[in-house]
């Protein structure tokens, strides 16, 4: 049993399953940095230096088995954050290698594949979420600012359905949970990281309202209220939709 | 602007106009070229109300004034509430202001009409074109076509919004003249008529000119109230057929009636909106628009309504039972579609995955299909017990048993005795 160990980025995942074929390894197991602890002191270690040649060569490999599609659901499995995430990518890489003519993600009688698809649906679900429930508040400095608390890590997917939608305006989505954001500064979207006492800003957003704000805050609240139909209220049916676990940033739901 | 007249404006015409069930935004591919917004095919749902129906359009009415009098509108001219009219302006800024927000992903305009046909529908249009030049503004819009507006306004119209629709109102010729004399069928179904040449116009000239601007690019959709007269399913389902099939629909929604009036030819005011029969039309709806079922195999004159029991695609397999077991492994498509329990996913699923290897129960139990209905109407190469109870006598009930339905009464006063 050899374990390896990456830096927990996509790119050094790829690396990583580059390396288990150069070197032959049969049973392995590949663990990020962070999660690494020596619990098994008989097993090998091999510690994996992110090498973008190799990750390119991976995905090149993959792509042309699976297509860009395939690779966007590996994406996703590796989003998800998962605790096997490594094994379940690995599977399946190995899995294609073996079969390259075929599309092997469409093989759902295989336990890791339907388990894939599974993922790639509560990500997507997720995602499309987040395109649906991020709520904007207009900030002093004109900035349209939303906060974001997702299951998944999914700012990377929902960046470019921002920037095509929102291109006159700047604005910027922060994940709470993972403290990084995007910001988009009416040409290119922007990665960012921030310090602890930003954070707190960021938490209090409503003391940076532009004085507009409030107003069509209070406007959306009368509207979600007046266009529901009391005669046929069903909360069931309603939390199904909107899981309360989003509740605390939504504007209609003050 | 001043809030509290807004506000007020803006509850009384979202009141008004929550009846309109239609919401979607989907259809639409507008691109943003620098300015705001766009539309994706398949569209976001940015909310949902408390009865559970999605919110992805600010809905309004442009004004609640009306000089109609129909019996099941609560805009009627007779009814004592209160009025109001928004401006051009108006809901241009609540549009875009609750856009960059992104609370919503476009707006739904219609409106009571107050003077005449052409004088409101210039002012829905106005509203759309002041969005579309002025605002730079490529998100959704669904028009309500006004009936009696004159071809031209509608041509404009159909030019700047992606939707347009016009609602049949009652699905009868009779029931819309007990409940609504000044109006009837042949006043909707003009400019129905009139979109449906316009679509067809505009694409073949799109195919020589690429230039040719876009007409609805998202079609034309229709509404009908379920309920308020005494009309069956089977006429319900045979008209939404009619326009899907002579008007080039998009979508037929149904919307149960909510007794919001009290009069002699409407059903009671106490009465229950009739939630369960809606959903069982639009899973009918869906029956024929992605199943391959005709109106005529769904309902017949024997069987005029819809079984409340169980949805329509099961009722229809158990009356035709020779039909079944469909085997998974190899049968066509179009039968994999007919199983009770196997939706449109699940088929994908299903042919996509044989290809590599026999699939049996434990197989499409994890893809997801209903096991409880289908596995009453399916065979693979080992065995299936259960399909052998498909000829016995009180199948139906076995059946029924197996399943949970969301419409049970949980507080059922009839108890079982084991």
């Amino acid at each position: 049993m050899t374990t390896l160990i990456y830096d927990s980025t996509f790119e050094g995942l790829m690396t990583a399953v580059f390396e288990v074929f150069e070197y032959k390894y049969d049973t392995v197991e590949i663990v990020a940095q962070q999660n690494y602890s020596q619990e098994n002191f008989f097993a090998e270690t091999h510690e994996v230096i992110t090498d973008f040649t190799k990750s390119d060569r991976v995905l090149k490999k993959l792509e042309e088995n699976l297509g860009k599609q395939g690779i966007s659901q590996l994406m996703m499995v590796y989003l998800s954050e998962r605790k096997d995430l490594e094994r379940l990518i690995l599977s399946v890489i190995r899995h294609s290698i073996k079969h390259p003519k075929q599309n092997i993600l469409q093989d759902f009688g295989n336990e890791d594949i339907l388990e894939i698809s599974k993922i790639c649906r509560s990500v997507s679900r997720e995602r499309h979420r987040m395109l649906a429930f991020v709520r904007f508040e207009l900030l002093q400095d004109e900035v349209y600012f939303a906060k974001i608390e997702p299951d998944f890590n999914v700012l990377p997917l929902i960046r470019k359905h921002f920037k095509e939608r929102y291109a006159d305006q700047k604005w910027m989505i922060f994940d709470l949970k993972r403290h990084y954001g995007i910001f988009y500064d009416l040409k290119e979207v922007h990665f960012f990281t921030t310090d602890s006492s930003q954070m707190q800003n960021f938490r209090n957003s409503e003391q940076f309202h532009h004085d507009e704000e409030k107003k069509y805050q209070k406007l959306w609240q009368r509207y979600f209220v007046k266009t529901g139909i009391p005669e046929r209220k069903n909360m069931k049916l309603h939390i199904q939709w909107v899981p309360k676990r989003y509740w605390k940033y939504l504007t209609e739901k003050f | 602007m001043n809030l509290d007249r807004i506000k007020e404006k803006l509850e009384i015409l979202a009141d008004a106009a929550k009846y309109d069930v239609s919401c979607s935004s989907s259809g639409g591919n507008r691109k943003n070229k620098g300015g705001l917004g766009n539309s994706h095919t398949a569209g976001i749902c940015h909310s949902f109300t408390e009865d559970g129906r999605c919110i992805s359009l600010l809905k309004i009415l442009l004004t609640n004034h009306c000089i109609y009098d129909c019996l099941y509108c609560v805009s009627r001219k007779s009814n004592d509430i209160k009025r109001a009219a928004f401006t051009v302006e108006e809901v241009v800024d609540l549009t875009m202001n609750f856009y960059r927000r992104n609370y919503i992903e476009g707006l739904f305009l219609s409106s009571g009409i107050f003077k005449n046909a052409d004088f409101t529908m210039e002012r829905l249009v106005r509203i759309a074109q002041k969005l579309r030049e002025e605002h730079n503004f490529n998100g959704y819009i669904h028009l309500k076509t006004i009936p009696g507006a004159s071809d031209e306004l509608i041509r404009e119209a159909g030019l700047y919004a992606d939707r347009l629709s016009i609602n049949l109102e009652i699905p009868t010729e009779s029931g819309l003249k007990l409940l609504a004399p000044e109006k009837s069928h042949q006043d909707m179904i003009k400019p129905m008529g009139f979109i449906k040449n316009a679509l067809t116009v505009y694409q073949e000239e799109r195919k020589i000119f690429r230039k040719v601007p876009k007409f609805a690019p998202a079609g034309q959709s229709t509404q009908m109230i379920v309920g308020a007269t005494n009309e069956t399913d089977l006429k319900i389902i045979h008209v939404a057929k009619h326009f899907y099939q002579n008007y080039n629909m998009k979508r037929v929604y149904y919307s149960g009636y909510v007794p919001v009036l009290e009069d002699k030819n409407l059903p009671s005011i106490h009465a229950q909106v009739p939630m369960q029969r809606e959903n069982r039309l639009y899973q009918a709806d869906w029956l024929m628009r992605f199943y391959g079922f005709d109106a005529n195999e769904i309902l017949d004159k024997n069987h005029p309504f819809l079984d409340l029991e169980v949805d329509p695609k099961l009722a229809w397999a158990l009356r035709n039972r020779e039909k079944f077991p469909v085997n998974i492994n190899t049968a066509p498509k179009e039968m994999l579609l007919r199983i009770p329990g196997v939706g449109v996913t699940s088929v994908n699923k299903i042919l996509m995955a044989r290809k590599f290897q026999k699939l049996n129960l434990e197989h499409l139990k994890k893809m997801g299909v209903a096991i409880n209905r289908a596995k009453y109407f399916i065979e693979f190469e080992s065995q299936n017990i259960f399909s052998r109870l498909i000829d016995e006598q009180n199948f139906r009930q076995i059946i029924v048993n197996g399943m949970k339905s969301k419409w049970q009464n949980p507080f059922s006063e009839q108890l079982s005795l084991f």
